[in-house]
């Protein structure tokens, strides 16, 4: 069985599940068993709607104890739920609750584990998944030889497919929760960001852009495409951006849809954290910056005159369509 | 207070990444080998600190990896840190090294392990939760904030779209990045302070390995740029809407 861990935040599914289970329903169908999932906690969303994944079963385990994150007890709980269950596969979403407890259900389990997948395992022979490397530089094949496996999935790489006319059935599960040793004591939220890694667009400024009281133009183009808003290490490291939108090789690293670099000339580092959008857009100044070779548009041209027109054309395409 | 803090050796950042014998192997020649950014920039640093701040603590580095990674933990005890262990042997599966750390872990009763958050060339970020569940003590990973006061560290974590803040009784498992600490310089009494600190080398204790590396791959190369003049923005728009199909 293909067990998929359902990870929520404020009582609500995360996007990255969903991908996470419709991968996980994929891979089942691949090995011939059926697609569960395992929540811990409750939350608010319709877990019988899972099933247009065509997601069959939702094993819960409602404890108080869950109500806050520990790492340490949602590890042995979930690889105690694992093997009640009899999971050959475990399925995590690579974010920050994955990173978390993948790692640690692994050691438990003596099940082998590769974070970061790409795409579906090869299964014909063996069991070999493929993740970014070298921070997103390479890939690397990977080979899992233990009975049970366990694979995190890297945000925005498996698009969620739904639609099935079915419900996914609810189990309680009885698995004792021990108590935790971490208190949190304050939770702060930037609130209405668009998160930087599940996003879909991406809009992304570097030391072109001259100074944060630049920021303006940018954050217009990206509001008009609903996009999450990154920045070059330079920039993160002058403060003229919080620290958790410098993308690249030391920072975050993303895939959307659609990244737009404007005024980052594209140093190897950053391209290692970007190269694996789907389109690439760069607009600078000079016309031998790197990032031109590795964009599939480009505008040679002044930001500060660029954008505006830009942000404008889209919001008429909008009003058009 | 006893501190573990682990180091990898990983490429420079900036190093070309190539593959060798049809796409099994790294491509060594010519790269220069670093202490992979997050254990170094963060994690060590910040240990440092609290031993600068109450100097009975006792930093311990550990690395795993063969006689070539000794320039590395070397490198890393002129940053600071009191004895460095390197344990011989090498691998790509997480939990080996996880295994081997532990075992460390099992027998000098740390009350702080850091790691990075991962390493820059396998991008695995499992040591820090794979050692944690194997000495059974608290895991707080990601962190960007990192205090400690008697026995009880004050860690602030990220989360998606933003952070919390908790707190937890030592011994407890650490995984650093970017605000925990500020990047430091190894200076001359450092570099040669470190030639004379204690590098123990241990033999591996007996793990499995529960994955390998078959192969790698470079990203295939873009098809080229389509420019589009400054003037004429509204074609970007028109591609991007009918071509790319990305907004």
């Amino acid at each position: 069985m293909v067990l998929v861990y359902i990870d929520h935040q404020d009582n609500q599914i995360k996007k990255s599940t969903l991908e996470a289970v419709t991968y996980g329903v994929a891979l089942a169908k691949q090995l011939g068993t059926e697609a569960h999932a395992l929540l811990l906690g409750s939350v608010n969303d319709d877990l019988a709607a899972l099933g247009a994944y065509e997601l069959k079963n939702v094993y819960q385990i409602n404890d108080a104890a869950l109500a806050h994150f520990d790492a340490q007890v949602f590890v042995k709980t979930i690889a105690a739920a694992a093997t009640k269950v009899g999971a050959t596969t475990l399925l995590f979403s690579h974010n920050q609750t994955g990173k978390a407890v993948c790692a640690g259900v692994s050691a438990l389990l003596k099940a082998g584990l590769v974070t970061g997948a790409i795409e579906l395992p090869k299964t014909d022979a063996g069991f070999v998944v493929k993740k970014t490397v070298f921070s997103g530089k390479a890939f690397a094949n990977v080979s899992i030889q233990t009975a049970i496996k366990i694979i995190s999935l890297s945000p925005n790489s498996f698009h969620t497919t739904s639609g099935a006319a079915a419900t996914a059935s609810i189990t309680p599960l009885d698995i004792p929760v021990s108590a935790g040793h971490v208190k949190i004591t304050a939770v702060n939220k930037t609130s209405g960001e668009i998160s930087l890694t599940e996003a879909d667009i991406v809009v992304s400024g570097g030391r072109g852009l001259k100074g944060p009281e630049n920021w303006g133009i940018l954050l217009d183009l990206a509001k008009e495409l609903g996009a999450a808003t990154a920045c070059s290490r330079p920039v993160g490291d002058a403060h003229w951006r919080p620290h958790h939108e410098h993308v690249g090789q030391t920072g975050v690293q993303v895939a959307p849809n659609l990244y737009i670099a404007i005024g980052i000339s594209g140093a190897i580092q950053h391209l290692a954290g970007v190269n694996r959008s789907k389109t690439i857009v760069v607009i600078n100044k000079d016309p031998e910056a790197p990032f031109f070779k590795a964009a599939d548009y480009g505008i040679v041209g002044d930001a500060f005159e660029v954008l505006p027109k830009l942000t404008d054309a889209i919001k008429k395409m909008k009003a058009s369509a | 207070m006893k501190i573990l803090v682990c180091i990898s050796k990983t490429p420079d950042t900036t190093a070309k990444i190539a593959f060798a014998d049809g796409g099994k192997k790294f491509e060594e020649a010519g790269v220069q080998w670093i202490i992979n950014p997050y254990d170094e920039w963060y994690s060590l640093v910040r240990a440092i600190e609290l031993k600068e701040k109450d100097p009975t603590t006792i930093i311990h580095l550990v690395t795993v990896g063969g006689a070539d990674a000794e320039p590395i933990i070397r490198k890393a005890l002129a940053l600071g840190g009191d004895e460095a262990i390197r344990i011989n042997t090498d691998s790509s599966d997480s939990f080996y090294i996880a295994a081997q750390i532990a075992a460390v872990a099992a027998t000098e009763k740390y009350d702080i392990i850091f790691t990075g958050k991962e390493t820059i060339d396998y991008n695995g970020a499992s040591i820090g939760g794979m050692v944690a569940a194997l000495v059974d003590a608290p895991y707080i990973s990601l962190a960007t904030s990192f205090l400690f006061e008697g026995s009880t560290a004050t860690i602030t974590r990220e989360i998606e779209g933003g952070e919390e803040v908790v707190t937890v009784n030592s011994p407890v498992v650490v995984s650093c990045q970017k605000g925990v600490a500020e990047q430091r310089i190894p200076n001359m009494r450092g570099i040669m302070a470190a030639r004379t600190k204690p590098l123990k080398v241990l033999e591996p204790a007996a793990a499995e390995h529960l994955t390998s590396i078959e192969s790698f791959e470079l990203p295939a190369p873009k098809a080229g740029v389509k420019l589009v003049s400054p003037d004429n923005v509204e074609e970007l728009v028109r591609l991007l809407h009918d071509e790319a199909k990305a907004i």
